[in-house]
């Protein structure tokens, strides 16, 4: 999947430069830039953003509010069109929003078998699979409890089911655990983790929390504000399992504050 | 990726938060039973209340002696109704009437459906029809009924005509409240799990309308009664017993208990119809977790 801004694509023709990293499940983002509006009023979100993220790969996005985290996952999603550069993305998308946007007139189970069945599965095979995703969750016995049932940490997982039953290859997560309080985050970073293994899933994650971005990505990339650039990237060398409250991960957390720190007030003067 | 396999992590924490959580989610059984007996008596006592002032208020209207010859007392007009209840003429007409209420309503959610249906989601349309169709719900539906007695004379026909364009209208507009209230969040989720035009329609935009619809359902239930009873009233078909036909014939006889016995009949069955939508509407919220309590 190509999608270009300014530059034209005619049908049936090849991209000019064929990404190198086309493989299933990379993302590919190539000085991408995204204004909303026109003339004064017009607003750059993003300016010429570069970002590879190679398959399997958790890239955790971090800044400041105004960043546009959330644009470029939205571009990422295909839900906007970047206004110009490239952005191309191999492979199933699935989205995870801040509010888990589940459907309440459907059970726990309803939601993850609604996105089998946008894929067309058959009945036997969507209750089975349903059945194994809620599991993974550790949501077994709560298949036919409804969202409102549910507490906001066990939504929140629900929504990771339905984001995995849409058999994606990269999960575009926008501040999943915002939301949430500190242990009951600590616990789905946990079941993160867990998930995570034994799938070749690649991984954007949005926050503007960097300890959770060291505990759970393999690289924090760093944007400034209005318009977001990337400034600076890290890779987080930290064997698993991880705590978020452990003397290598705060070490590196405090090395990634300064830097963020350090882009804030230059954005001040 | 090579970290991907070590991600397992301190399992006797976690069982311990999952437990926490579920714990939040369990709700005692007895409790429930209890409160559900204090919720029906909380929701019982205020109408009991209710008719007995109507009854206080009816009588001292009558004890005041005001239009005494014709002015019905409470007492004698309940005695009349029971008495009616016992004849083969009351229900007859309670039949007739209850028939043409299901048939003309749900003519109406059949096309009020569709109309809605097509204006939520066709845009020229919307424009052009979006704003007649709230003016067709405010206007009077007995004002129809001098035209659909010359299309199609004194007929069922045309009560079921008038009783669709008075009805129809609140449907199609609580059909298209829904559709319009969507939450774009949901929408967004829906599109990215690859639900698309007829299947976003079916699995999502139509079930989040829901609420919406029903109110416009009991809404349009109340008109539809009420053209109903009009129609009845004006459109007197020979051999066809109903209650607005009991009614004026009551009226003409200068029966007083047994026409004010004939309306009690078409308030309780009015209200009972709208207490089942009021029903659904809860049932909706509970289930949604739209409700205060569980």
């Amino acid at each position: 999947m190509v999608r270009q801004g300014n530059s034209i694509t005619i049908a049936g023709q090849p991209p000019a430069v064929e990404p190198v990293t086309d493989v299933t499940g990379s993302v590919r983002l190539a000085s991408v830039s995204k204004v909303f509006g026109r003339g004064g009023s017009a607003v750059r979100a993003l300016d010429q953003i570069s970002l590879d993220v190679p398959p399997g790969e958790f890239t955790c996005l971090i800044g400041a509010s105004g960043c546009g985290k959330s644009t470029l996952l939205n571009l990422a999603a295909g839900l906007e069109e970047p206004t110009s550069g490239e952005v191309s993305v191999s492979g199933h998308v699935a989205l995870m929003f801040q509010e888990p946007a589940l459907f309440p007139w459907l059970t726990a189970a309803g939601n993850v078998e609604l996105a089998l069945r946008a894929q067309g599965l058959g009945r036997a095979e969507r209750r089975q699979r349903t059945t194994g995703l809620l599991d993974a969750v550790r949501l077994g016995g709560f298949g036919g409890k409804r969202p409102h049932e549910l507490s906001g940490g066990m939504r929140q997982r629900v929504a990771l089911a339905r984001a995995l039953a849409q058999d994606a290859d990269v999960l575009l997560m926008d501040e999943p655990f915002g939301a949430l309080d500190a242990m009951t985050r600590d616990l789905l970073h946990d079941e993160l983790d867990r998930v995570c293994a034994g799938r070749q899933l690649t991984i954007i994650f949005v926050t503007h929390n960097v300890r959770e971005a060291v505990r759970l990505g393999d690289r924090v990339v760093v944007l400034s504000s209005r318009p977001g650039r990337v400034i600076d990237e890290f890779a987080v060398p930290i064997e698993h399992p991880r705590r978020i409250d452990s003397a290598p991960v705060a070490e590196l957390a405090r090395r990634i504050t300064d830097r963020l720190r350090e882009e804030m007030s230059h954005g001040d003067r | 990726m090579a970290t991907a396999n070590n991600r397992a992590s301190l399992p006797a924490y976690e069982e311990k938060l999952a437990w926490l959580e579920a714990q939040e989610v369990a709700q005692p059984d007895e409790r429930r039973s209890r409160r559900l007996a204090v919720k029906a008596w909380n929701s019982l006592w205020p109408k009991l209340l209710a008719i007995a002032i109507v009854l206080a208020v009816w009588e001292l209207i009558h004890l005041s002696g005001w239009k005494k010859l014709i002015f019905p007392a409470p007492g004698p007009t309940l005695a009349n109704l029971w008495d009616q209840l016992h004849t083969a003429e009351l229900w007859h007409a309670i039949a007739t009437t209850g028939e043409r209420a299901v048939i003309g309503f749900a003519l109406a959610v059949v096309i009020g459906g569709i109309i809605g249906a097509l204006v939520s989601r066709i845009a020229p349309l919307r424009a052009g029809v979006g704003s007649l169709i709230t003016g067709l719900q405010t206007l009077p539906s007995i004002a129809w009924f001098p035209f659909a007695i010359i299309l199609f004379g004194i007929s069922t026909t045309t009560i079921l005509f008038v009783i669709v364009l008075g009805a129809a209208p609140s449907i199609a507009n609580g059909l298209i409240a829904g559709v319009d209230y969507t939450p774009p969040l949901l929408l967004r989720a829906g599109k990215m799990m690859g639900l698309r035009r007829l299947s976003l329609y079916r699995y999502l935009i139509l079930p989040a309308s829901l609420p919406a619809f029903v109110a416009g359902l009991k809404q349009g239930w109340a008109f539809a009664w009420r053209s109903l009873v009009a129609g009845e009233l004006l459109v007197i078909i020979a051999n066809q017993p109903s209650l607005g036909v009991l009614l004026s014939t009551y009226q003409d006889q200068a029966d007083m208990e047994s026409a004010t016995s004939i309306i009690i009949v078409i308030l309780i069955l009015g209200i009972i119809v709208d207490m089942l939508f009021g029903v659904a509407d809860r049932t909706i919220r509970r289930r949604w977790g739209l409700t205060g309590a569980v």
